[in-house]
């Protein structure tokens, strides 16, 4: 039935890719989603060149979330902390290959905001979703109903 | 434009909810190609039409601001609003219609009592006294009064039915909190706290009462003077009226002695360069011009509320929380939240599915066009407790029908189909 709920996306939730916690890592941080109180922990080891050697995340969270994450931690290897920091919320919606609405875009950028976080040390600065097109428009749009 | 009481007209009406659903104009959308299944109406209701035309009438006809101007639209648009008040004070068993000062939601009305006789009356080393059920505006004004004034909190436990556990409430009572503040119905759990018999142990105790009735009062006929509270707390939107309309009741002679919480026109009896005295409740909590619109619209909800009979909407809302409860029963490896079926028990249903996260179930749910919340519902402190992060709720209006409960179901099924359980 669903493009959401396709059989890539399941299977990433009940079996997420790097689940879990590294001992002694250098760079850790945790968020929480405040919409619904999902939690994501990111645990990332670096190399002797300042390079993700292995990263590793858990929490609760919803299929997408958890998703998200399970595909974007499998990408990480070999990434400097700029490079994390860098990286576009394109990357994260073109691992999942689906399409996200506004009111899911918070669940599937959670473990990217979270790799961010982790990699500043403290939490990165973050737009908030779902906000495209002109706002102004789509009360306008209502009056037409 | 003048108040009706229609309190005691029609309570022998039989319910008709065929006849319940007519009166609101929302019910007709379709979601995904199907009429919406609406079990989201204890996050806001859908507006009733009596409510929608009684706001329109008035934005058309009637408006000015009131208590300024003798003119013909300024006494027209008083005592619309004034009716409004008297409406409410009336529908919640209020003795006096100035026990009855509006204001935004429910949330402001819990806010404007931490403020105003919190800061007046509650000293460092005092106590206030809260639930494990309580919605985060019956939480965080608290803390933040607990913070300003150096306070102690306290939380009385739930057992695990999820029902207030009255032994504890007893014993930590005797603590001596200055305050008691605790919900009438839970948002979460749908259990009908024991609002009259907790007042009584706690005026024993020495301490007031604030109830948040935000969900109480769309499904239970209220007396507050019966209930023996101090303080009580609804929001509009939940009554089948706008938002940005709220209303707190409280006694007269707690109101008396309060002072203003915002200052500004209205809420005043002389302002000079050397001070200001203040005006009488409830005109001292209502500064500024206040929401006229929607008082007259949450009045108009409530006579139509009164029309068909609180009695009758309670009644309501325990059979289809029942039906729910049986039907939720057969699906798979669902886990409700909350107490049994049984007399007290109503809505709303909260539940969880072994290996769905809420948000899927609802996003799943909403396919098949039933509205369904979920996540931790302004309830992190019990979240904590029972030991979760978020839960689907559905929640249930005067409008609200088997058929929809059914479809409720069967969202849920295809929901276990999609995750392959």
């Amino acid at each position: 039935m669903d493009e959401l709920y396709r059989d890539q996306i399941l299977e990433h939730y009940k079996r997420p890719h790097n689940f879990g916690r590294l001992e002694r890592p250098d760079l850790e941080f945790e968020d929480t989603n405040p919409f619904c109180g999902d939690e994501q922990h990111v645990t990332i080891r670096l190399d002797e060149d300042e390079r993700v050697a292995e990263v590793a995340f858990d929490g609760k969270g919803c299929a997408i979330s958890t998703a998200a994450t399970s595909l974007l931690t499998d990408e990480l290897a070999g990434m400097s902390r700029e490079e994390l920091l860098k990286l576009p919320k394109d990357f994260v919606l073109e691992l999942l290959g689906i399409e996200i609405s506004a009111t899911r875009m918070k669940c599937a950028m959670l473990g990217l905001k979270v790799v961010k976080s982790a990699s500043l040390g403290q939490p990165a600065e973050w737009e908030d979703e779902g906000e495209e097109g002109d706002p102004a428009e789509a009360v306008a749009d209502l009056g037409q109903l | 434009m003048e108040p009706v009481s229609a309190k005691s007209t029609s309570e022998a009406a039989p319910y008709s909810v065929e006849k319940v659903r007519a009166a609101f104009p929302a019910l007709e959308r379709e979601v995904h190609g199907r009429p919406v299944a609406y079990l989201d109406s204890g996050a806001s209701a859908q507006r009733v039409l009596a409510s929608i035309q009684a706001v329109d009438r008035y934005e058309r006809r009637h408006h000015s601001n009131v208590h300024r101007g003798s003119h013909t639209l300024s006494a027209e648009a008083t005592e619309a609003y004034e009716g409004a008040r008297a409406t409410v004070a009336d529908h919640i068993g209020a003795a006096d219609r100035r026990e009855v000062v509006f204001v935004r939601n429910a949330t402001e009305a819990i806010n404007l009592v931490a403020r105003a006789w919190g800061d007046a009356n509650v000293r460092e080393g005092d106590r206030i006294l809260l639930t494990e059920m309580e919605h985060h505006s019956n939480v965080v004004p608290w803390q933040q009064l607990a913070e300003r004034v150096g306070a102690e909190i306290d939380w009385a436990p739930i057992d695990e039915e999820g029902l207030l556990d009255m032994d504890a409430l007893a014993a930590l009572l005797e603590r001596g909190p200055k305050l008691l503040a605790v919900t009438h119905v839970s948002n979460v759990l749908g259990t009908e706290n024991p609002l009259a018999e907790i007042a009584r142990l706690a005026h024993d105790a020495g301490a007031l009462v604030l109830a948040d009735g935000a969900q109480a009062a769309p499904k239970l006929p209220l007396d507050v003077a019966e209930l023996g509270v101090d303080f009580y707390a609804v929001t509009g939107h939940k009554l089948y009226g706008p938002t940005g309309i709220g209303m707190l009741w409280a006694r007269l002679d707690l109101l008396r002695a309060m002072p203003p919480f915002l200052g500004g026109g209205s809420m005043i009896r002389k302002v000079t360069r050397e001070g200001t005295t203040y005006a009488d409740p409830p005109a001292r909590f209502e500064a500024g011009t206040p929401a006229i619109t929607q008082a007259i619209g949450v009045a108009s909800a409530l006579r139509w509320l009164d029309s068909i009979g609180m009695d009758a909407v309670r009644e309501h809302e325990r059979q289809i929380a029942d039906y729910a409860l049986e039907r939720l029963a057969e699906v798979p490896e669902l886990r409700v939240f909350g107490p049994p079926r049984g007399p007290d028990r109503l809505g709303p249903v909260s539940f969880e599915i072994e290996g769905i996260h809420a948000h899927d179930v609802s996003e799943i749910l909403d396919r098949h066009g039933v509205a369904v919340r979920a996540g931790h519902h302004c309830a992190q402190i019990l979240m904590d407790r029972l030991q979760i992060s978020a839960t689907a709720r559905a929640s249930f209006g005067v409008y609200t029908t088997p058929e929809e409960i059914d479809r409720l179901v069967e969202g849920l099924e295809d929901a276990r189909r999609v995750f392959a359980l």
